[in-house]
This record gives C-alpha cells, sequence and structure tokens, in this order.
C-alpha cells in the first residue's frame, strides 16, 4: 500500500476550560485525500478540536501537526491552505454576497483579478451567481451556508474543515452541499467534517471518529464500525414481556428502547423466523444496519445536557 | 498570576492593513451618511454655544468664546469618534457579527485584528477632524498658520482614546456595561478638560488631577494652540504625555484583548 501524506496528525490532544475537559487525549490522523467525520452527542468536544486544527484556540497538552507543522508555532502557514465553514454562520453582515468574498480573499493576499475570477468560479459552484449583489443578512439560512462554503474554497485548500456544514439544511440543500464536498475530494482535497446527520456521516466519510465525553469512543470506516458493532441488521419488534424472555432463552444481542427492542444481528431473516415461530410475533420489521444504530448503542440515549 | 503578562509587546504585522481596510470599505458604503455628524455638530454647536451662549461671556484670554471653544469642539469629537468606535462597533464585531471569527480562520491572527480595530480608530478620528477643521475655518475661527497639524495630531489623539475604549471592550461582561465608561470616563472629560471654560477657574487639585488623567486636558491643550496659530515649547509635554499614554494603553488593549479571545 502507497503511504499517504499525513495532513492532520494529533496525538494525546487535551484541551481544558478551566475545569473542564472538553478534549480529553484524543489521537488521530487525517490522510490527504480523506474525508474524515467527526460524530458524537452536543458537548463532545468535536467543536473544540475542530478550533485547534483550526489553529485558532490552543490546545491544553498533547501533540497537534497539520500539514506536517506544529499548530501552535506556525498559524499563519497553516490557516494560508485551510478552508473553515464554522458550526456558527459569520457572515459579514455589512457585506454583500460578492463583498464578503472580495474582502475575505484580501486576508489570503489574492490579486485582484484572480480574486473576481475565484468569486465567479465559487458562485457558480455553489448556485449563487444570482445573488451575487444582495446583502448576506438577506440570505436565507440554506444560502448562507453555501456561501460560506464558497468563502472556506477561496484560497484553494488543501484541507477543508466544515464543523456541521450541513445544519439546518432542507433535503435539496444538504445533497447540493454533499454533491460539492464529492467534487472537491475527487479534486484531492482533504476533507474533515463534524456532523449530526449519520446518514450524511455514512454516505460521505472514508474514515469517521465517533467521540464523546472528550473521548474517541471508536474509530474506523463506516461500515466496519457497523459491521463492528451491529451486524448488517437490525430486527425491531414491539416491547412485550414475553419477547424479552423469548429473547434471552435464544441468547440474542438486543437493546430496549421505550416501546420498542432492538435486535442486532447478522442474520435478520433467522432471527425473524425464530421471533415469529417460537415467540409467536407478527409485527417484525427488518432493516438494514446504520450509523446511528452503533451511536445510539455506544454513546446511550440520555440527552445531553 | 502575573501582570507582566499585560504588557508584553504585541506582534505588529502589515497584515492588520487588510482589517483596516475591511472597515474603511464598510464606511465608505455609507459616506455620506458618515460624513453629516462631524459636518453638522460643529456647526449646531456654534450657534448655540458660541454665538448663543457666548454673548453673555466675556473675552477668554484675548479670543471670543466662539474661538475659545472651536478647537474644544474637534478634541471632544476625535475622542468620540475614536472610543465609540472602538467600544460599541468593535464589541458589535467581535461578539454579534463575529467577524473576528471569520477574519482570524485566514492567515491572519487576532494581534492584527485589534491592530487593524486601533488604527481604524484613529482614522476615524482624524477624518472628523478633517471634516471639522474647515467647517470651523469657514466661520473664521481658527487660524489657518497650523490648521493642517490638527488633523496628523488627531490621529495620534485618536489611537489614545481607541485604545482606551479598546481595553474596555475587552473588560466588559456585556455591551450594556460599556455604558458606564462613557459616562464615568468620556462625559467627565467632556465638561472638564477645559473644553467650555479654561481649566484655571477650577481649584488647583483638579487642574493637577485633570493633567495627570484626562487625556482630553491634553488634546484640547494642543488642538487650542494650533488652532489659534501658535506653537510653543511647551505643548512638547502634552505630546509627551499623549505618546505615552497611547503606548501604554495600545500594548494593554492588545494583551486584554488577547487573554479574552484566545480560549
Ligand atoms: N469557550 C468555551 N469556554 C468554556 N467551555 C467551553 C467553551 N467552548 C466549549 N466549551 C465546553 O466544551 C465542551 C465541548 O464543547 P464542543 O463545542 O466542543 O462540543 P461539540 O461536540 O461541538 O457539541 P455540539 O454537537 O453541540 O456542537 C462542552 O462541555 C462545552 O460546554
Ligand atoms: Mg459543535
Amino acid at each position: 500500500m502507497v503511504t499517504r501524506n499525513l495532513i492532520i496528525k494529533a496525538e494525546g490532544l487535551v484541551k481544558r476550560y478551566g475545569e473542564l475537559t472538553a478534549v480529553d487525549g484524543v489521537s488521530f490522523y487525517v490522510e490527504e485525500g480523506e474525508m474524515f467525520g467527526f460524530l458524537g452527542p452536543n458537548g463532545a468536544g468535536k467543536t473544540t478540536t475542530m478550533k485547534m486544527v483550526q489553529c485558532v484556540s490552543p490546545k491544553t497538552s498533547g501533540k497537534l501537526e497539520v500539514f506536517g507543522m506544529d499548530a501552535s508555532a506556525h498559524p499563519r502557514e497553516i490557516k494560508k491552505d485551510m478552508g473553515v465553514v464554522p458550526q456558527e454562520n459569520n457572515l459579514d453582515p455589512d457585506f454583500t454576497v460578492y463583498e464578503n468574498l472580495r474582502n475575505y480573499s484580501r486576508y489570503f493576499d489574492i490579486p485582484s483579478k484572480e480574486a473576481d475570477k475565484r468569486i465567479a468560479e465559487l458562485l457558480d459552484f455553489v448556485q449563487l451567481v444570482d445573488k451575487k449583489n444582495v446583502m448576506s443578512e438577506s440570505l436565507s439560512g440554506g444560502m448562507k451556508r453555501r456561501l460560506v462554503l464558497a468563502r472556506a474554497l477561496l484560497n484553494n485548500p488543501r484541507l477543508i474543515v466544515l464543523d456541521e456544514p450541513t445544519v439546518g439544511l432542507d433535503p435539496q440543500a444538504r445533497h447540493l452541499i454533499w454533491d460539492k464536498l464529492r467534487s472537491l475530494k475527487k479534486r484531492g482535497v482533504t476533507i474533515v467534517l463534524t456532523t449530526h446527520y449519520l446518514d450524511e456521516a455514512e454516505k460521505l466519510c472514508d474514515r469517521l471518529i465517533l467521540m464523546d465525553h472528550g473521548e474517541i469512543v471508536v474509530e474506523g470506516e463506516p461500515g466496519q464500525i457497523i459491521k463492528d458493532h451491529i451486524g448488517t441488521g437490525v430486527v425491531e419488534v414491539d416491547n412485550h414481556p414475553e419477547v424479552v424472555e423469548c429473547l434471552q432463552k435464544s441468547g440474542s444481542s438486543y437493546e430496549i428502547m421505550g416501546d420498542i427492542i432492538v435486535i442486532y444481528t447478522n442474520d435478520p431473516m433467522h432471527i425473524t423466523d425464530q421471533l415469529s415461530m417460537e415467540c409467536s410475533l407478527d409485527k417484525i420489521t427488518t432493516r438494514k444496519a446504520t450509523l446511528e444504530d452503533v451511536f445510539l448503542k455506544l454513546t446511550g440515549r440520555k440527552l445531553r445536557e | 498570576m502575573s501582570y507582566l503578562q499585560y504588557f508584553q509587546i504585541p506582534e505588529l504585522d502589515r497584515r492588520l492593513l487588510k482589517v483596516w481596510l475591511r472597515n474603511k470599505d464598510v464606511f465608505m458604503k455609507n459616506i455620506k451618511l458618515n460624513f453629516l455628524p462631524p459636518f453638522l455638530e460643529p456647526i449646531l454647536y456654534l450657534l448655540a454655544m458660541g454665538f448663543g451662549l457666548g454673548t453673555f461671556v466675556d473675552d477668554i484670554g484675548g479670543v471670543s468664546y466662539a474661538q475659545f471653544i472651536a478647537p474644544a469642539l474637534i478634541a471632544v469629537s476625535v475622542m468620540y469618534a475614536s472610543f465609540f468606535e472602538c467600544t460599541y462597533s468593535s464589541y458589535v464585531r467581535m461578539y454579534y457579527q463575529k467577524t473576528f471569527d471569520a477574519i482570524i480562520a485566514t492567515p491572519l491572527i487576532i494581534e492584527d485584528v485589534i491592530a487593524g480595530e486601533l488604527f481604524w480608530g484613529a482614522t476615524r478620528s482624524a477624518i472628523n477632524a478633517l471634516v471639522m477643521v474647515p467647517v470651523i475655518a469657514a466661520f473664521g475661527l481658527i487660524d489657518l498658520k497650523y490648521a493642517l497639524l490638527i488633523i496628523p495630531f488627531a490621529f495620534l489623539a485618536g489611537l489614545l482614546f481607541a485604545c482606551i475604549g479598546m481595553c474596555f471592550t475587552a473588560l466588559t461582561p456585556n455591551i450594556m456595561v460599556l455604558e458606564y465608561p462613557a459616562l464615568l470616563f468620556i462625559t467627565p472629560m467632556f465638561l472638564f478638560s477645559g473644553t467650555f471654560f479654561p481649566l484655571e477657574v477650577l481649584p488647583e487639585p483638579i487642574q493637577y488631577f485633570a493633567f495627570a488623567f484626562l487625556p482630553l486636558t491634553h488634546i484640547v491643550r494642543v488642538i487650542r494652540s494650533l488652532a489659534y496659530g501658535s506653537l510653543e515649547l511647551s505643548l512638547l509635554s502634552s505630546l509627551l504625555w499623549i505618546f505615552m499614554a497611547s503606548l501604554l494603553f495600545f500594548v494593554l488593549s492588545m494583551n486584554l484583548m488577547k487573554k479574552k479571545l484566545i480560549v
């Protein structure tokens, strides 16, 4: 196998805010050209990790290298080749769409003519050509998100870091952003993203990390993670005491989630047959195992503060 | 915790100009609106106080009351322009608009942002002086000999108030609390810095206090002297005071903002 360039390398990365440990010794690496995901419940430490990678928040301890450079020693050099889509939009409300991009290109020392060329391309890329002269405040949520994405691409970054890029978007807009991310990946751009949409992570990411309480819970390829922790299929039945008894007898791996029982398996047909024969059940649903099952299994069902 | 951390010499990079340019671009978008206050304000004040109230006032040191307050109006405007730019306006950009966050995701760092804001604040002061000097000259209240020097001086004086304002911006827990420095620091200065009556009529201890701690006192003194067309060597002490204070508050504001924003 060809060893690829490491774009990000973190070892024992820690971030404390006073007493609170937001990131608690995480280690991971991202290779050039990868699409890499961060999942985890609210407060897991995803944004905090992203901010350290973006060189805007200093680490408390551990090692963090981006493009092979120490993140705390070379912020300017690293940020030159990075694009950032923050969790909260921070477009400039004093400017139009075009002015937002034009002004931002100055921060990257992009010459004026080149900037205009890139802006035209990018507005086309994120389908905002019609909105060029509209104040950024009057864009819809989805348009703002697309503009932030365009802004993150102005400097032709080698790495883009997106913190919940599709939050609050309708399905069309989400699909558009996914499309754009895939085409960026094809061009060789390394992409790191966080998301709460697990279908999104499953579809897009080559590898991902599930974080909880500042630590990494699992890491790997989405398909493999599902296989390892759930199996290939999931069978769902209504929660009745008789069913639980029956399942216990057969020794299946299951979990009670409120009104339903979820059974993890590699052989859903077998379980279905078994349940309908031995437990005389008729309302049985079978579906493919998803990342959502892994997420809920590993991080629990309790709401995070 | 060491207090020395507030006195670290900040890094200055040419990239701070990009932040200055951002603010200038926004200013230019509303240029007509932005020029109106420094144009109209001196006219209103001169009419009401200079020529209205002034008819009840004897000459002060050989000049009419209107002539006496005209330079002070410039000084006050210089103070207001950069102080409010680097308190309320900077706070809005920092906290509500997240402009600083957007900028530091580029090769710029937070020092560039704050320094750019400070120099922009100083520029606002210089712009106000630029508008006001001709207006007041049109009333015949300014000696034109050194009048143009008021504009670069307004930049330096503006920088001082920008830096002081930025310290408050760094320390304030929310935007409402910024009301207090405006009320307790700016308003007394507006009244007691030799602006609308000579400092000499106040008790001596208060005069010393004004010279030691109220920056506007020195700024009024310098602008008044330039407006009267007289350059005295004794002005150097005021210039030195302003310069040293600017340096001190520049360093302090940069470090306070770094401490607030780098978490
Ligand atoms: N500036 C800060 N000061 C103090 N605590 C903070 C700060 N930023 C984040 N935290 C805390 O750090 C922890 C991790 O927050 P973080 O924003 O990284 O979570 P997240 O995984 O991005 O969550 P979400 O999915 O809700 O965006 C939380 O407990 C949060 O309260
Ligand atoms: Mg987050």
